[in-house]
């Protein structure tokens, strides 16, 4: 049943990444940047609040004339500052939500990813106890009926003495010290999330942390635009003397107060329990079963460090040498943090598939799929090939060419070493290499389709030679989704290819001479 | 294709933030129908302990560890309260209220909400917290009326002994 939702919702997702792709280019695309939107978000609703507690009073009846002061008579700036901490509270909701139903439907939970999904349990319980004690404070209608369900909530728990929900059941009973505690708890509670936050993606490389700026702009800039034209008002104050059966509720913070007269509120922390449950059980439901983390064989590491540099999962660190070869590091593997995406094997400049050793061998490997098994994958499938236009597809286990036959797979694109295409091409295996990976915005490891433009742009080490043409060379960026697309263009590219047959590369001048930041652009680019 | 893209982007990001305003207080939630009012009974209230203090005999005493002896036992456990609510002549509430606490020493407690139509109303309420077994020991009776969304409060107040309706 969760494969089947997986799949379902994984089919919704990449039916609209490719539009938003399209319209918003692959880095300003909203849905592949929902984590550091979230974190967007926090900050602007961090912003407004404190500007917000300057205002504030805490006293029973100040507290409602405080919010009413700013929302009519500053509304211009305190006014709008209340509508940015609303809006940008909500936005992080929704950021959260599909964040998370992304996370599950591209399967990016289980294995060792179980520990951000898992850590991200509590940031929800978090987030929602920011919000719920936020609406508490304006002492508003909807802060009557929030203070009452809450509470009411909280007494069916076997912990409190009294009924909480007493206190706002009449005039009375209730202090300004409540407030006081009240703003405590709206202060501390979104500090405690922020610091889980930073928890979430602690076992994360280069965690996006920070929206590409022009996408914070336009953020920003509809945020003020809504809250200019809807700004966020209060609804009317507290009246105890009589039932708040009326509220505009905010259904983003609040969806299950409604259902508390329908299930009743046993039933709410029934939904509630069972709900936490199965997102805390689920990376281990089923676990996932993946191949041996990488290995390194020292007799081939020259302490280089890249593929710790281009590790996306921090599962590789430099420790000091263990032998008596005379480099100061080496590569360890933690092989709890190892998805076996092979990104390290694609990083090593020992992996290249020209050497002439009786067997092949890098400074780090795959036991399950290792350097040699793709060599061989690529001299099989390249004597298959036929025809003036040969062309040679890499394809990884995520992305729309996966489904293809007669093409080299492996976990993720950037396994295979530059070397590898130059390989392919000056012994003259294809005329030409189109390598298909999952859509730009969404890696399935992260980084791999990053990494193996700029290697290819000869912008990040390992580059690939200047010697090899780019324009024989071409990358689809498609998610599972696509497979007919990724044809079509491979089709388009062969005929291309299939026009000017291959000259024999010249010998490099130097060995891995990085390709100047023009060359580059001689990468054709399908289907961007 | 730049002011298309543009204006698309426009579209794409408006929706999102008009969707967002608009659920943050939109479809307006009510709780109970027009024309109603909500009775609330709630109060904490402990009944009388389950037995009297015990004189203890010379020889219990003796058994007792030195820094505990006491020549009096008194028994923690409290009893059940049972109060019975009326409105309009029929008993819509009726319950044993267990003392709260691991010993069954604290005090019994009832939320319980009623919702009535606007209108008058015969109220009526009664409490037992004494081991008698027929009878109550606090009783009150009144006609209310009702308006509409009004929250009527039935409460107990152990200083005085009586129900507080307000």
């Amino acid at each position: 049943m969760i494969s089947a939702a997986r799949r379902v919702l994984r089919y919704g997702f990449e039916l609209i990444e490719r539009p938003f792709e399209r319209l918003f280019g692959p880095a300003l695309n909203p849905l592949s940047q929902l984590g550091a939107l979230g974190f967007f978000f926090f900050w602007v609703v961090a912003v407004s609040g404190i500007y917000l507690f300057i205002f504030f009073d805490t006293g029973i009846e100040r507290a409602y004339e405080s919010v009413e002061y700013i929302s009519r008579n500053h509304w211009f700036h305190a006014g709008v500052m209340r509508s940015l901490h609303r809006y940008a509270s909500d936005l992080l909701v929704v950021m959260v939500t599909v964040h998370l139903l992304r996370q599950f439907a591209y399967d990016q939970y289980r294995g060792v990813r179980w520990y951000s999904w898992f850590t991200g349990l509590p940031i929800i319980w978090l987030l929602y106890g920011s919000g719920i004690t936020g609406y508490w404070l304006v002492w508003d209608r909807l802060a009557q009926y929030v203070a009452i369900t809450t509470s009411e909530l909280l007494d069916r728990l076997p912990i409190f003495g009294e009924p909480i929900a007493r206190n706002f059941i009449s005039t009375g009973t209730l202090s300004s010290r409540f407030f006081t505690l009240m703003v405590f708890m709206h202060i501390a509670v979104p500090l405690f999330l922020l610091f889980l936050m930073w928890v979430h993606i602690i076992r994360i490389s280069r965690p996006k942390m920070n929206p590409p700026r022009a996408l914070a702009l336009m953020m920003l800039l509809a945020l003020i635009g809504v809250s200019m034209w809807k700004p966020a008002l209060s609804q009317g104050h507290v009246d105890l003397a009589k039932a708040p059966v009326e509220v505009g509720l905010d259904w983003f913070y609040l969806p299950l107060y409604p259902l508390t007269e329908v299930w009743g509120r046993g039933g709410v922390w029934a939904f509630l329990g069972a709900f936490s449950l199965m997102i805390g059980l689920m990376p281990w439901l089923p676990p996932l079963r993946r191949a041996r983390p990488a290995q390194v064989d020292l007799n081939h590491c020259n302490g280089c460090a890249r593929c710790a540099e281009d590790c996306p999962y921090e599962a590789i660190r430099m420790v000091g040498r263990t032998d008596d070869l005379p480099y100061p590091t080496q590569a360890q593997v933690n092989p709890a943090l190892c998805v076996s995406c092979g990104i390290c094997v694609g990083a090593c400049p020992s992996s290249t598939p020209f050497r002439r050793s009786e067997e092949l061998k890098t400074g780090i490997d795959l036991p399950d799929y290792d350097l040699k098994t793709l060599r061989e994958r690529t001299i099989e499938a390249a004597a298959a090939l036929s025809g003036p236009g040969r062309v040679l597809i890499f394809v990884c286990d995520h992305g729309g060419g996966r489904r293809l036959d007669g093409t080299v797979r492996m976990p993720c694109v950037a396994m295979a070493p530059p070397s590898l295409f130059d390989f392919v091409l000056s012994r003259n295996l294809a005329d030409g290499i189109v390598i298909a990976g999952c859509a730009e915005g969404a890696c399935y490891n992260r980084l791999g389709v990053d990494w193996t433009k700029q290697r290819i742009a000869g912008t990040r080490d390992p580059y690939l030679r200047a010697r090899v043409p780019r324009e024989r060379i071409a990358t689809i960026w498609a998610p599972a989704l696509e497979t007919s697309r990724v044809a079509a263009e491979i089709a388009s590219f062969t005929k291309e290819i299939a026009k000017h047959p291959l000259q024999k590369l010249r010998a490099p001048q130097a060995p891995s001479v990085p390709a100047q930041p023009g060359n580059d652009r001689a990468l054709t680019e399908v289907g961007s | 294709m730049t002011y298309l893209r543009i204006a698309g982007q426009f579209l794409v990001i408006a929706a999102l933030f008009v969707a967002v305003a608009a659920f943050s207080d939109w479809p307006v939630y009510r709780q109970i129908s027009r024309g109603s009012a909500i009775v609330m009974l709630s109060f904490v209230h402990g009944a009388d302990r389950k037995a009297e203090c015990r004189r203890l005999t010379p020889e219990e005493i003796q058994k007792l560890p030195p820094n505990m002896r006491r020549v009096q036992e008194c028994p923690r456990a409290r009893r059940p309260v049972y109060v019975e609510l009326d409105l309009g002549g029929k008993t819509v509430f009726q319950a044993n209220l267990p003392p709260t606490g691991i010993a069954g020493d604290g005090q019994s407690k009832v939320y319980e909400r009623f919702v009535v139509p606007v209108g008058k109303h015969d109220i009526a309420v009664r409490m037992r917290d004494t081991p008698r077994t027929d009878g109550f020991d606090h009783e009150r009776k009144a006609v209310v009326t009702l308006v509409d969304d009004q929250l009527f409060v039935i409460d107990f107040r152990a200083e005085s002994g009586e129900f507080v309706f307000r």
